[in-house]
């Protein structure tokens, strides 16, 4: 469903992204790992168009995103740090995210709103929110439209053991209809139950690309945190 | 296009900003009008007032406003949109609100007391300057990324349009008043769009007779109608090329 071909970034003099290429496809759940600075959100960005490529392209369902939009619509993003415009309210921003977005109407999925309790306080301004608020907006937000491609990156940063349970629920729900998750995070242990591949990337390389099954063979860890931990002292 | 110049729009008129320019302007012209005994001079005072205030209020309010919206257009990005509709709603937005105020301060007094050729070149020339500086703003946030810097640099756009410019003309003026330097002051002109709109609305005034030989040549040019269609394109052009600049930056530009 994505394919990104030999993509270099640079900013400046540094290097983000070094010749990374990466096959995702329907169904699964793949969890993007690396350490602080290691390019993925970069990534995860210029999948989005957000940050545009110096070299090598990505498509799309077989379409190259470069200067293309529409593509857009199939994706639900979740960013690390949400950043709304300040003198909106959680009302309004919806009300505009559902107009702008309305020209491809597949059923709107509310089901987080009324789960992370935001329809209560649709009035509350965008600056008054605390961070974890913040972060339930967005994630409500990419899962409002019903796209065939979750990007969320680290999630649950931020969230109560409560709304982060309930976001883990939607996720796995989300991927059993065949959709396609990719999913930046930290927080290992929480990626267990949910991911069916790995993506490693190091200083802007790729590492390896694996199915969590092979992953487990070849370090022989059963937890995914012991697996990764396995593999970087390996390095 | 619609939705997200609906949004742009409506943010700007939330902002108090905008409506204290508005009634600023609206006080300032009534005012001047009614302390002049002629309404031919009030739009004399009037002239210097729109070609420093206008240009300055412009090109600063609508940085400032690139710069705070650095969230919203960072959301609009991740969605199903086009940037180029993205950066032009913006641009339509912050002209359509400031023409607004332009319109409701100045435009309905000079309407009221002087409606003649002068009232009305003031007036358009004023339009124009103002999307002409929301499109150099425009310019300059996309490139500078820094809010600070950047704010920076457009206030000294401001100050380069309106002061430094005239001062640099007078020295090459001055080392140059051995040679025929008449023809080609009127193309000089044509880099600055405060001064040309200026020299637009002098000459309708007939007060280019105390401009010497240069005033007679500018007359001659500026006064007849394939003059004033020229100047009117050559400040379409400022505002035409500093947005294309500007859109094709924020094409490639990361987020």
């Amino acid at each position: 469903m994505i394919i990104a071909n030999n993509i270099n970034k640079n900013f400046g003099k540094l290097k983000v992204l070094d010749n990374v290429s990466i096959t995702c496809n329907k169904g699964e759940c793949i969890a993007l790992i690396g350490p602080n600075g290691s390019g993925k959100t970069t990534f995860i960005k210029s999948i989005l168009g957000m940050v545009v490529c110096d070299s090598g392209f990505i498509t799309f369902n077989g379409k190259n995103i470069l200067h293309n939009w529409q593509y857009r619509s199939d994706i639900g993003y979740m960013p690390q740090i949400g950043r709304y415009p300040d003198n909106m309210s959680i009302g309004q921003l919806l009300r505009m995210m559902k107009d702008i977005r309305k020209e491809k109407n597949t059923g709107l999925d509310e089901e987080l709103i009324k789960k992370f309790g935001l329809d209560l306080i649709l009035d509350k301004r965008m600056r008054t929110l605390s961070g974890g608020t913040r972060q339930k907006v967005s994630a409500s937000l990419a899962f409002l439209f019903n796209p065939a491609v979750l990007i969320l990156d680290e999630p649950t940063a931020g969230l109560d053991p409560v709304a982060a349970e309930i976001l883990k629920e939607k996720i796995t729900a989300e991927k059993a209809k065949g959709k396609l998750v990719l999913i930046t995070s930290h927080v290992l242990s929480e990626l267990d139950d949910l991911v069916t591949q790995v993506i490693y990337m190091q200083e802007g390389k790729l590492v390896f690309q694996k199915t969590i099954k092979e992953l487990r063979v070849d370090t022989g860890q059963e937890k995914l945190s012991k697996a990764i931990a396995t593999v970087m002292l390996r390095k | 296009m619609k939705k997200i110049l609906k949004y742009v729009i409506i943010d700007i008129l939330r902002n108090r900003i905008v409506l204290a320019y508005t009634v600023f302007l609206l006080a300032l012209s009534l005012s001047i009008f009614n302390l002049e005994d002629s309404s031919a001079k009030g739009i004399l005072s009037l002239l210097n007032i729109v070609l420093i205030i206008v240009p300055m209020v412009s090109i600063l309010f609508a940085a400032i406003y690139v710069y705070n919206s650095a969230e919203f257009l960072e959301l609009l990005v991740s969605q199903p949109l086009k940037r180029k509709t993205i950066w032009l709603s913006m641009f339509a937005g912050l002209s359509f609100s400031l023409v607004l105020s332009f319109l409701i301060g100045i435009g309905i007094p000079v309407l009221l007391y002087e409606f003649s050729a002068t009232g009305i070149t003031l007036i358009v020339s004023g339009l124009l300057l103002t999307v002409i500086f929301v499109a150099l703003a425009m310019l300059a946030a996309v490139r500078i990324r820094d809010k600070a810097r950047g704010i920076g640099a457009v206030i000294l756009l401001w100050l380069y349009f309106s002061i430094l410019f005239d001062g640099i003309v007078l020295f090459i003026l001055f080392q140059f008043a051995d040679y025929p330097m008449e023809k080609a002051m009127v193309g000089i002109t044509a880099l600055n769009p405060i001064g040309l709109s200026r020299i637009l609305v002098l000459l309708k005034m007939d007060v280019s007779a105390m401009m010497g030989y240069t005033g007679a040549v500018f007359k001659d040019f500026f006064g007849t109608a394939t003059g004033i269609i020229t100047s009117l394109l050559v400040l379409s052009l400022w505002i035409l090329l500093p947005a294309w600049l500007s859109v094709r930056k924020f094409n490639n530009k990361d987020l």
